[in-house]
């Protein structure tokens, strides 16, 4: 059958375009994490200028697509500062930057789901806010968000695929590459599906594996 | 008797609703306080004040000789010297029974592991859980969380003991073990700063009783003078409903 005999002859390039939408996605999710703490407690805290800079990057992500925000950021950028960018990194840049909001706002309501009375009690035995945050808000808060950060994940992997257009060979740029030239257009396309597909249903079995032990001792 | 907690003019509101309006005593070291009163009268708030848990905003506290209105006092040093025991408990529930009580000495680098690990051994031994050592939370009952509670306040070796309600969340058959221990404090010659509803715990131990109603104390005293011989109506009232 034809499409085997497609899937086995490109079975080798797409293992190398997956390793690249993977280590994107992976470093970028690394990277908006740490976005996404920074940004929550800038969020948290008791001055006005933090809280503000948080909600203008939360507004401005959200509040446009993720198309404009590469667009802009790929040749609007450049343009106005004089310099080029490294296909590789501009993608880091920006998934990272446009996930690191939607990682602030859930990392935010995994801390807000923390009982009260787990900060109180640390603070009680004369642990500083950020030594009770480290030790014993953000675990728990950490456990509790694992499926959503897993979801993100999944979100970042397929808003990867954007990047294709810009000449990222992951998976859909190689399948691009392939179709200009055997025209298998049913095929290689269907091909592409079913690898992020799998990667998907993977991650999210994961994320309702982890869903289900987040009760501790029992 | 030096006094271990000096507490003049306090007030404190939350937002528009002052929930202390004027409160005034002093503890000495030792002394086991006793504050009743009926719900909303502030007497929960009066104790978390006392370890700056909240913000106060009127009149001063002194805690052993530091003042926690003052902006230059490490309310961190000073919390590590009163231990606060929860209605609710509040343990981690993701560490351990022994990991929960060396927690605080390990990250504040009061003692070596070594040290810790002995002190949460005899604190269990103390509070009589030494078989638990090894269990999460999760699978203690509600006696045996608050004596775990207990225990991890007292790894700090604090000179003062706060107890916020400690027995209104358990059911009957475990307040008495909880008690227990507590009064091995008071034997211990703890200061004690005690909000509860069990009378017969604040008789039998009690150095002094206050009771609390709409934001003051409205009238203190041993035991006895108390809760034998209330002089405000107020006081006649709510005993009435509790005794």
């Amino acid at each position: 059958m034809k499409f085997f005999e497609l899937f086995y002859k490109y079975l080798p390039t797409y293992l190398d375009a997956m390793v690249i939408t993977i280590e994107v996605t992976l470093m970028s999710l690394t990277i908006a994490t740490v976005l996404g703490i920074i940004f929550c407690l800038f969020k948290l805290s008791k001055f006005k200028l933090l809280q503000f800079l948080s909600d203008t990057y939360l507004s401005i992500i959200r509040g446009t697509p993720l198309v404009v925000q590469i667009l802009f950021i790929f040749f609007g950028l450049p343009m106005a500062f004089g310099f080029k960018w490294q296909i590789m990194v501009v993608s880091v840049v920006i998934l990272s930057l446009n996930a690191g909001a939607y990682m602030t706002e859930l990392i935010r309501g995994g801390i807000e789901a923390v009982d009260k009375g787990q900060m109180e009690a640390a603070r009680s035995l004369g642990l500083s806010y950020g030594q009770a945050m480290r030790k014993i808000v953000l675990p728990q808060a950490v456990r509790t968000m694992l499926p959503s950060i897993i979801n993100q994940f999944i979100v970042t992997l397929k808003d990867s695929s954007l990047l294709s257009f810009f000449g990222l060979r992951e998976l859909v740029q190689n399948t691009r590459i392939i179709v200009s030239n055997n025209m298998e257009y049913f095929i290689m396309y269907a091909i592409v599906g079913i690898y992020y597909w799998v990667i998907v249903s993977i991650l999210t079995a994961a994320a309702k594996m982890i869903e289900k032990r987040t009760t501790y001792g029992k | 008797m030096a006094s271990k907690i000096i507490v003049k003019n306090l007030i404190k509101s939350f937002g528009k609703l002052e929930v202390l309006k004027d409160v005034s005593t002093e503890i000495a070291e030792g002394e086991v306080v006793v504050v009743i009163g009926p719900s909303g009268s502030g007497k929960s708030t009066f104790l978390r004040c006392l370890n700056s848990l909240e913000e106060i905003n009127g009149g001063t506290i002194i805690v052993d000789g530091y003042d926690l209105t003052d902006k230059k006092t490490d309310l961190n040093k000073v919390r590590q010297n009163i231990g606060m025991v929860f209605q609710h408990f509040n343990l981690f529930p993701h560490k351990t029974v022994k990991e929960n009580i060396m927690l605080a000495p390990l990250t504040l680098k009061t003692m070596s592991r070594e040290e810790a690990s002995a002190k949460a051994d005899e604190l269990l031994r103390q509070v009589g859980l030494s078989d638990k050592t090894n269990i999460y939370p999760a699978q203690l009952s509600g006696g045996q969380k608050q004596r775990v509670a207990i225990a991890r306040s007292l790894a700090m070796n604090p000179d003062v003991m706060l107890f916020d309600e400690p027995t209104s969340a358990l059911d009957p058959e475990m307040v008495g073990e909880v008690l227990n221990v507590m009064k091995d404090l008071v034997r211990m010659g703890m200061t004690m700063v005690v909000v509860t509803h069990e009378m017969g715990f604040a008789r039998e131990v009690g150095d002094r009783i206050l009771f609390m109603d709409g934001g003051y104390i409205v009238e203190e005293g041993t035991p006895d003078q108390l809760l034998n011989h209330p002089r405000e109506p107020r006081t006649v009232d709510f005993l009435s409903k509790v005794l």
